[in-house]
């Protein structure tokens, strides 16, 4: 790849996030003004318990070139206990990704509550810099053409 | 040991324990060992139990079919005792109405010893109703469990692509791996939704993929390893291994494995407020 492309390719990131924190973390950086790169599409979903591994798999056939699943911190989930049932469904999943050869620097996780707009930003911003340094995920979105 | 199994399924039978023994037959020595249900008495004759005993039957027992018969007996071997356990343990047998009968079991496969065989700590079954037959036990270490995984782990990211790749570039998605496991037994699988469309129903490369992800983790911490989605695959895919890296990571971040212990509550479904997250930003 050339410099000039290089430098042209702006990253596709999709993130799934829950209503009751992370989306308000969003909102609330967005009412604050605060800058963040236009490469996220935020999806939002009620809790991070529904984040089925099914959309990251989704993502990735429709071209992603990063992922970002992000909810309320342990402690604070809507519906109590779905983050925490999340967090080991993760942990298993990124296992299987591993063994399937999935670049796990292709999907991060995230705590990110209503109150952190400024977290939320910062967090999109980092990796938002990381998937630029990366370039375009072609693994995943080859065995789908 | 068959003359011993033979008798006991007979007195269930004749006595009106239950109105059905779930078993292995076959018609030919020569031929392959299918399921057979059996429901009088004098077919009790009809039941085998030699090293082509692959099938694991608990399979059978959510099945609508056999449920109708009422009453049933079911012959396990050690690893399919597991299954039965979780599948106890996700309420989809009532244990009361099932009896049990463990056969001791040196291993199966001919001439060569199945791989799950190599490595069974359970030769003896465990959580039966009854044992029929010695077998001696045996230890192994999480190493020898996984053995395949971490070798197979040993290649980039790139190569373990690569080679999925050609794995699942012939899969005809006849399902065989799904109908055959105990443990896949949704009333509909999410592959057959339509409304909408979750996994590319066609047999291409991006559904493939797809569908095997899901089939693998849907038995996340749930599989038991009775090596049978592997065996009766058509295309030969080594979804052992799949199933083998997430058993080892059930065991590595929860100390946990499917079926080993009726009495340890399944990693999926539960949670502990301490579970490590050290992958969460
Ligand atoms: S894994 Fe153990 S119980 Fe199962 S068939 Fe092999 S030796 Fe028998
Ligand atoms: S049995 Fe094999 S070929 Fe059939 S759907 Fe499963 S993985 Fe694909
Ligand atoms: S996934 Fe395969 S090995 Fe695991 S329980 Fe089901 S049939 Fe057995
Ligand atoms: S509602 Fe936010 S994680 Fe459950």
């Amino acid at each position: 790849m050339s410099e000039t492309e290089k430098t042209e390719f702006e990253p596709k990131i999709v993130a799934y996030v829950c209503n009751w924190c992370t989306y308000l973390g969003a909102d609330l950086a967005g009412t604050n003004r605060l800058e963040y790169p236009s490469n996220v599409r935020i999806v939002r979903l009620p809790c991070t318990g529904r984040i089925d591994f099914n959309l990251i798999i989704k993502a990735f056939e429709m071209g992603a070139d990063m992922v970002v699943v992000s909810g309320c911190h342990p402690g604070d989930c809507h519906y109590t206990a779905g983050n925490y049932h999340a967090r080991r469904r993760w942990t298993l999943f990124r296992d299987l990704l591993e063994t399937m050869g999935i670049d796990l620097n292709r999907i991060h996780f995230a705590w990110i509550s209503a109150a952190e707009g400024k977290k939320f930003a910062e967090f999109i911003t980092e990796i938002t810099d990381t998937a630029r340094q990366l370039g375009p995920y072609r693994a995943y979105r080859e065995i789908c053409e | 040991m068959i003359e011993e199994l033979r008798q006991s399924c007979r007195k269930l039978l004749e006595d009106g324990t239950v109105n059905v023994v779930i078993a292995y037959g076959q018609s030919d020595p020569e031929g392959p060992v299918y399921p057979i249900f059996v429901t009088k008495p004098d077919d009790a004759d009809k039941i085998v139990w030699n090293r082509q005993c692959y099938a694991n039957l608990t399979t059978y027992l959510t099945r609508k079919e056999i449920k109708a018969l009422g009453k049933s007996a079911i012959l396990v071997k050690g690893c399919d005792a597991r299954s039965l356990v979780v599948l106890e343990q996700e309420s989809q047998v009532d244990r009361a109405t099932v009896y049990v009968i463990g056969l001791a079991c040196d291993g199966v496969g001919e001439p060569d010893l199945a791989g799950k065989c190599r490595v069974c700590e359970v030769h003896m079954p465990r959580a039966v109703d009854v044992t029929i037959g010695t077998a001696a036990e045996e230890q192994h270490d999480s190493q020898e469990r996984y053995a395949a995984v971490e070798e197979f782990m040993k290649k980039s990211p790139e190569e373990r692509m690569a080679f999925w790749k050609q794995e699942f570039e012939r899969c005809v998605r006849c399902y065989a791996c799904r109908g055959v496991c105990p443990l896949c037994y949704c009333n509909q699988c999410i592959v057959d939704k339509n409304r909408p469309v979750v996994i590319d129903t066609s047999a291409s490369l991006k559904g493939n993929f797809a569908w095997n992800i899901t089939r693998a983790f849907h038995l996340a911490g749930r599989c038991v390893g009775c090596g049978e989605c592997t065996r009766v695959c058509p295309a030969g895919i080594d979804l052992r291994l799949l199933n083998a890296s997430l058993a080892r990571s059930a065991e590595e971040n929860f100390n946990y494995r499917a079926g080993m212990d009726p009495e340890t509550p399944p990693v999926i479904g539960t949670y502990n407020a301490e579970d490590k997250e050290n992958f969460i930003q």
